[in-house]
């Protein structure tokens, strides 16, 4: 989803306050989306800003167009089933768009 | 499938506080890392992939800065700014030289 | 690519991997891809940095609410204002309370603000740290000394992007009329990372 030309930054969909959920996805490559959130249900503490894509970066690629990138915010409680803190724990992982769906 | 560097929440042993001095030849691949990025010949997530990429066995055993100095020559190699030949020459060259202090 | 070692006839305090770093760097020279003077002018500007500018920034947020207001909200221009390096990436900087306590770790590598505090320790990079501190941060804390009164909520920050974190402490108490640099005094490198909090 992107405005302007094919190298305009993508539009950010999603705002503070939203629930999300990370993409349960398994591919190769260089990803910066940990392993252990995959799939977890957060929501949106901010958007960070549009970055090139690390993804394609790493294979000296221009990873354009730009990606907004959200720190999510997930309960530990859920995140780990054995999490052994207070209920109110919370870890917040910075994540690309592209690895979000509406939660 | 997780990879090997991707080791948020896996079960690993005690922290050892540990630190060391950095070493003249681990900063001045620091100082590479920063010169070769800022000159635009490699980015930071071609480092980060080439690192993921080493295998886990030598991943664990490596420094650092081995990785790091490991990765860089990779990139450099995959970005055809310097030939295998090239830098076999040159370990050669520099393994032959008297009693180089260690860095 | 497959890399021998090597025996290392008549270089014997070389390792493998400082051998590498030296054929890289002179290779790099040779194709004036870089210069002898830029790598050594690299390895000053970070022998320059420490923890220390990291604490003139919290001792400043604890003693002006005009710049805590500005660097909560701008980052990195209010680390201009103290004449410290704007640095690559955007600061983020993640506040204790009474309530809250931050722990920063980057599972994935070991991204840390290194422009602000100087390299990372060793345990930082580990793969204890990284780890444990995303899933028991409690027990991380345990081992570094740190015990929480109940009640206060752990926060932890994977720094997997372009992000880079520092923790801003308390201030203690009885800490009333003290100067910026015997404030900055107090704050370690630990205390930014969140794995310990300022003893007077």
């Amino acid at each position: 989803m992107s405005s302007g030309g094919a190298n305009a930054p993508v539009v950010p969909r999603f705002r503070g306050g939203e629930r999300v959920k990370v993409r349960r996805a398994d591919v190769p490559g260089h990803i910066r989306t940990p392993w252990y959130i995959r799939g977890q249900a957060g929501v949106i503490e901010r958007l960070c800003g549009t970055y090139p894509n690390p993804e394609e970066l790493a294979y000296a690629r221009s990873g354009l167009p730009a990606q907004p990138l959200y720190r999510v915010r997930f309960a530990q409680t859920e995140v780990w089933p054995d999490y052994a803190g207070d209920a109110a724990d919370t870890i917040d992982v910075e994540i690309y768009q592209h690895w979000l769906e509406p939660g | 499938m997780r990879s090997h560097h991707d080791m948020g929440g896996l079960p690993a042993g005690r922290i050892q506080a540990t630190e060391h001095e950095y070493a003249l030849w681990e900063k001045r691949v620091d100082a590479l890392m920063v010169l070769l990025s800022g000159a635009g010949r490699m980015t930071v997530d071609e480092l980060r992939k080439n690192i993921e990429a080493i295998a886990p066995d030598a991943y664990d055993r490596m420094t650092y800065y081995e990785r790091w100095i490991h990765s860089i020559s990779q990139t450099l190699i995959q970005r055809g700014v310097i030939t295998i030949e090239e830098l076999a020459r040159k370990i050669a060259q520099v393994e032959a030289r008297p009693n180089e202090r260690c860095g | 690519m497959h890399m021998h070692m090597h025996e290392h006839g008549n270089a014997p305090n070389l390792t493998y991997y400082q051998v590498l770093e030296t054929a890289v760097r002179e290779l790099l020279i040779e194709k004036g891809v870089l210069s002898a003077e830029a790598v050594q002018r690299e390895v000053e500007k970070m022998d320059a940095r420490s923890p220390a500018q990291g604490a003139r920034v919290v001792a400043r947020v604890w003693s002006s609410p005009a710049f805590k207001a500005k660097l909560l909200d701008r980052g990195n221009d209010a680390l201009v204002d103290l004449g410290l390096e704007r640095g690559p990436y955007k600061l983020v900087v993640v506040e204790n309370s009474a309530d809250v306590h931050n722990l920063v770790v980057c599972t994935l590598c070991s991204c840390y603000p290194r422009w602000l505090l100087g390299l990372p320790p060793d345990w930082y990079k580990s793969r204890s740290y990284r780890s444990r501190a995303v899933r028991e941060p409690r027990a991380v804390l345990s081992e570094f000394g740190l015990e929480l009164p109940g009640g206060v909520t752990v926060r932890v920050h994977d720094s997997t992007a372009d992000m880079r974190y520092l923790v801003l402490p308390v201030r203690p108490a009885n800490t009333e009329g003290w100067s910026e640099a015997q404030l900055a005094s107090i704050v370690t490198r630990d205390c930014m990372i969140g794995v310990a909090v300022p003893k007077l």
